[in-house]
């Protein structure tokens, strides 16, 4: 399959995966949302394309969350990132986290709804971390009948982003990307390309993020994820990378960019930065060289 | 060598406990330092999110205790709900049964401050109704008036002088607090919560009002020490009444 | 007290609530001012890596605790508890800088 093939998107009698369709979007650079910011980003004439959140911080019944939230979203495309649904989870969706994120998407009406292969809550309790799953026929089950619920439950298509791995399960068969093209294949959901969790991964299982890029399937990917990591190593002195979003991208992450823009054209491209959140000005300036990146392959 | 979420979870929330078998660095081996990122980032994002949610319980005992306490919340009571923003609602009955915090037998009122603060923070908005037309009612209709109480307003009692605790732990030149029993209401004028210092009777009026009591009823309910003029003029000018009927 | 003149207390009160309250109460909020202190978001980022944090064995064992409480320090006297342990507790800030 070539890489401007378009998967079938079988859900609901809708026949084709409509590369427009896969998020509204602008391929541009845009900022992870972070309530300090809301001043500077409202008094900026041209500050970035387009806005995530995260969807959780959006659901409470009102106050300035949701008042900031209302203001941004008559300027800026609203991208919702959920992080608390665990979609990687053995149980089920809880039905009332989905309800409240039907509401949120329902009055907000993003541009585009996206969440973890990854899971976080067990047994009716919620770790606040992106935790692992294996990739086999049992999990990749589990996890398309859980973005079936969703995007049924949404009325619209998600997006599913690739994890940073920091270890490796003897009970995976498949690949990360196998398993990823399966489930656009058999739900319809579009990809969320995280390039720099490509690399934490790649770097801590020793794998090549250049060839995670040639296998993964570009023409789903709705959006594409940059940030930055810390550095460790684990007891053998092999390098360890944390995806801690509190620091720059680094240069190798950017030329990891490069490399995947070549390769996919122009995509909506998001600097996340979640922990010692800067002034404005640095994120702005982030975005920045994001938009160089785009530059690259747009004209 | 299938590692199910519950083997995963017990491990990780339990350093003494083995990696479980099966999760593995590149070469095979047991991933016993890798493991350990996962139980980092529960321990720490959780103890964060306890200590920005809170601030004036962690300056009452100390970062280390706070820190060291936090480690035992999170295990005994790991969040309920993905919504981080509530996370801490059983720290009240937590902190009443911790043994080391037992000499500062107020903690548990504290947090409930704290917690009523958030909730505050995040309720629904409410538009404030116009307090002026309570001058034009006669007095035999008041008594029969209602006033709805908008959703962020909150009341607390304690034995405790714990509106004077969390001031002198939160202004700058707050006095210090005497012994004595003291209540709270919590309002959200616009987007930011406030506390108030109200008494006993105070807060029972706030409570029948809230319940749909007529401001007769709340009255009788309160009690011969409720200032009533100071109640409502602290509903009214807080935006914490949204309808007068 | 009778009804009559309970009544009477309570337009009395009301009179005195509304003296000074203006027309329009609670301007709408300012939607600019980030209550930082109520934040506890939730985000998708990892935490610290592998520093000790969550993998000391003596942070949440209860029955090994030692620590005492020693934020802030002025000491007021509290009623003794029912079993006759003095209670004494800290209640509001002291000008000094805890060792780390």
């Amino acid at each position: 399959m070539g890489t401007n093939s378009l998967y079938p998107f079988t859900k609901r009698g809708q026949t084709m995966l409509d590369s427009a369709r896969l998020s509204s979007l602008p391929p541009r650079p845009g900022a992870g949302y972070k309530p300090q910011h809301y001043s500077d980003i409202m008094a900026d004439p041209d500050p970035v394309g387009w806005l995530e959140i995260h969807a959780e911080n959006y659901m409470g019944d009102g106050g300035r969350p949701i008042a900031q939230l209302r203001h941004l979203a008559e300027r800026f495309p609203i991208s919702v990132h959920g992080v608390g649904l665990s979609i990687g989870g053995e149980g089920d969706l809880d039905p009332e986290h989905l309800a409240r994120l039907k509401h949120l998407v329902g009055w907000l009406n993003p541009a585009s709804f996206s969440e973890h292969l990854a899971w976080s809550t067990h047994d009716a309790h919620f770790f606040n971390d992106l935790l692992p799953l294996p990739y086999n026929p049992a999990t990749l089950h589990r996890v398309a009948s859980h973005i079936d619920q969703v995007q049924d439950v949404l009325g619209r298509q998600m997006l599913l982003e690739n994890p940073s791995s920091y270890l490796a399960f003897a009970d995976s068969t498949m690949s990360e990307t196998d398993f990823l093209r399966e489930l656009v294949t058999r739900t319809g959901c579009g990809l969320l390309l995280d390039v720099n969790n490509v690399f934490v991964s790649a770097t801590n299982l020793k794998t090549s993020p250049k060839t995670y890029i040639d296998d993964f399937p570009l023409e789903a990917v709705g959006e594409i994820h940059l940030g930055g990591h810390d550095e460790d190593e684990d007891e053998t002195g092999a390098p360890l990378l944390i995806d801690s979003h509190g620091k720059a991208v680094v240069d190798p992450v950017w030329a990891l960019l490069d490399y995947t823009l070549a390769k996919s054209g122009p995509k909506p491209l998001l600097i996340e930065w979640d922990n010692d959140v800067p002034a404005w000005p640095v994120l702005a300036d982030e975005t920045r060289r994001a938009g160089r990146a785009l530059s690259l392959v747009t004209a | 060598m299938t590692v199910t979420q519950a083997n995963f979870t017990a491990a990780m929330l339990d350093p003494s406990a083995a990696v479980p078998k099966g999760l593995q660095t590149p070469s095979g081996d047991i991933a016993s330092k890798r493991f350990n990122v996962y139980r980092n980032n529960v321990a720490v994002s959780l103890s964060d999110a306890l200590e920005t949610a809170f601030p004036v319980i962690r300056r009452l005992v100390g970062d280390t205790f706070f820190r060291a306490m936090a480690g035992v919340y999170l295990r005994q009571h790991p969040p309920t709900s993905p919504l981080m923003m509530f996370y801490g609602e059983d720290m009240p009955a937590f902190l009443a049964g911790f043994e080391p915090a037992r000499s500062l037998p107020y903690l548990p009122d504290i947090a409930r401050i704290e917690l009523g603060l958030r909730r505050a923070y995040h309720a629904a908005d409410a538009r404030p109704a116009d307090g002026q037309v309570l001058g034009a009612l006669a007095p035999d209709a008041l008594m029969n008036t209602r006033l709805r109480i908008a959703p962020a307003v909150q009341t607390l009692t304690s034995d405790f002088p714990i509106y004077s605790i969390y001031r002198a732990n939160t202004a700058a030149d707050a006095p210090k607090p005497v012994m004595q029993a003291e209540a709270v209401l919590i309002t959200r004028a616009g987007f930011d919560p406030d506390i108030h210092l109200i008494n006993a009777a105070g807060a029972t009026c706030v409570t029948a009002l809230a319940d749909g009591q007529s401001l007769g009823v709340a009255i009788d309910t309160a009690g011969e020490t409720l200032n009533l003029a100071g109640v409502l003029n602290l509903l009214l000018s807080q935006g914490a009444v949204t309808d007068i009927y | 007290m009778s009804k009559a003149s309970k009544s009477l207390v309570l337009a009395s009160a009301v009179a005195t609530a509304l003296t000074g309250l203006a027309t329009t109460s609670a301007a709408a909020g300012d939607v600019k001012c980030y209550g930082v202190s109520l934040a506890g978001e939730n985000d998708c980022a990892a935490g610290p890596g592998t520093t000790c944090a969550g993998t000391s064995t003596i942070d949440y064992q209860g029955n090994a605790w030692t620590l005492v409480p020693e934020g802030t320090c002025e000491t007021m006297d509290l009623p003794a508890m029912a079993d006759g342990t003095p209670r004494e507790g800290s209640l509001e800030e002291l000008d000094r800088d805890l060792p780390a």
